[in-house]
């Protein structure tokens, strides 16, 4: 489980991108590029180091009106899948 | 098909041919490119910005060993620019401070690293440098202390097999966020030193399956990409991901190839990126048509439910085992000629390993 007071970012060498030739955004590792979907952009660009995962949430919950306790259901499942693949740090 | 094809996402450009290490597994053709045929700078350069123009996200910077080339910061720094993620594969020796230093702030975005064994007598043996080894260790510590991402690559054969594991415990060590373990590929040099680099049956079975337990044990600490010894496998490699599905390859001299190996098959024509735009050679080549889609497929592909999983296997290995390129790819189960694979596999394994030709350019006679 992730603390709260984490604060995800994304590492050196991993980069959202947007790829207009496609018409969607990716984010570039070694060797792997990922499809990132709308929902999962707006995550990931809160995910600069400089905010906690809680807040993430919040700001998120708020932005779009939704229930927090969802959106940090899936702010979490991201974060967690992408640590695991070594492409957010905590 | 040619209209509707899909970009590609990844460029290998193989800078230069030059390497100072002589790996008997190098998956560069046994005819080397001669440095004085290499593109220049601005060719270079204008490949990558077309190539950016056109879609292809990952550029591997790759040869022979880059670093031979004088211009590698300022390619790098170029392709940073014009939007590509640059990947430089490297073996290491070659690779100065100062070199490094210029491609940090050209933007480089991720380094990976050859390793030949896991201690210097092996790896130097291997690699045929002296030396080689403490080189590496010095470029993985200036990778992981600039923050840099750091692949470790092994190519796994029958001289370090039974160290395949200790592979991924040293990748760890060295600060690595992945690895790849590689069982040899049989191509290239790799194919011609195959009686001195196929492991055993056993062998193989034993490291693949230590290397696949590391996985859990490392998780979240190193991503692990292991890539399967194919003479023992029951179903082909998705070569590529496919014949010019998503990748290319631009050799030193500008030829454009659907991959590495590519020039083995008689017969197919490849287009130069000296003198027509990438766009064009990756829509049209008569080399990248040659294997899309399904059509060109034989029996037992043409019907066969895992033609979209793997397409058929790899060209090159149907050409080199067969003596077909259209050919299902032997290593298949179904292919009437997967009785050759466990033949030669086995008939290979048994030798030693010492005795293998280094790699090394050879002067073509004047």
């Amino acid at each position: 489980m992730i603390a709260d007071d984490a604060k995800p970012r994304l590492p050196r060498g991993v980069r959202l991108r947007e790829d207009k030739v496609r018409d969607r955004w990716v984010l570039l590792a070694p060797e792997r590029i990922v499809k990132v979907n709308p929902i999962a952009v707006e995550i990931i660009k809160l995910c600069d180091g400089s905010r906690s995962l809680a807040e993430i949430v919040a700001g998120l919950a708020e932005r779009f009106n939704a229930d927090p306790e969802r959106v940090g259901a899936d702010v979490r499942g991201l974060v967690a899948s992408l640590a695991d693949k070594r492409m957010v740090e905590l | 098909m040619s209209a509707t094809q899909p970009p590609p996402e990844g460029l290998l450009a193989e800078l230069t041919h030059r390497c100072p290490l002589a790996c008997p597994y190098c998956s560069n053709p046994v005819a080397l490119d001669a440095p004085r045929l290499e593109m220049s700078t601005d060719e270079w350069r204008r490949i990558f910005s077309q190539a950016a123009e056109m879609g292809v996200m990952h550029l591997h910077l790759s040869g022979g060993e880059p670093c031979s080339r004088r211009d590698l910061a300022e390619l790098t720094a170029h392709a940073v620019a014009v939007g590509l993620y640059t990947n430089l594969i490297t073996s290491g020796v070659g690779l100065t401070r100062d070199l490094f230093d210029r491609l940090v702030v050209g933007g480089l975005d991720h380094v990976q690293l050859s390793i030949q064994g896991v201690d210097a007598a092996q790896a130097d043996w291997i690699g045929g440098y002296k030396g080689g080894y403490a080189k590496k260790r010095e470029v993985a510590a200036w990778v992981t202390a600039e923050g840099l991402p750091l692949t470790v690559n092994a190519v796994i054969h029958r001289g370090n097999v039974e160290d395949a594991p200790r592979m991924v415990d040293l990748a760890v060590e060295l600060g690595a966020r992945r690895i790849e373990v590689a069982h040899a590929q049989y191509y290239g040099w790799a194919l011609k030193n195959r009686m001195h680099l196929m492991p055993t049956r056993e062998q193989t079975d034993r490291a693949y399956a230590a290397v696949e337990a590391r996985r859990e044990h490392y998780r979240g600490q190193v991503v692990i990409d292991h890539v399967a010894p194919d003479y023992h496998a029951r179903y082909p490699k998705a070569c590529m991901s496919g014949w010019g599905r998503q990748t290319l390859n631009v050799t030193p001299t500008g030829k454009v190839l659907p991959c590495h190996s590519a020039e083995i098959i008689p017969g197919l024509e490849f287009w130069n990126a000296r003198e027509r735009p990438l766009a064009e050679i990756w829509a049209h080549s008569p080399a990248f048509e040659a294997f899309r889609g399904f059509e060109w497929m034989q029996e037992p592909c043409r019907s066969c439910e895992r033609k979209a999983i793997d397409f058929g296997g790899c060209r090159c290995q149907a050409m080199a085992l067969v003596g077909d390129a259209a050919a299902c790819d032997p290593i298949c189960t179904k292919s009437p000629h997967h009785g050759l694979v466990a033949e030669i596999a086995a008939q290979d394994s048994v030798g030693p390993v010492e005795g293998f030709a280094p790699r090394r350019y050879v002067r073509e006679p004047v």
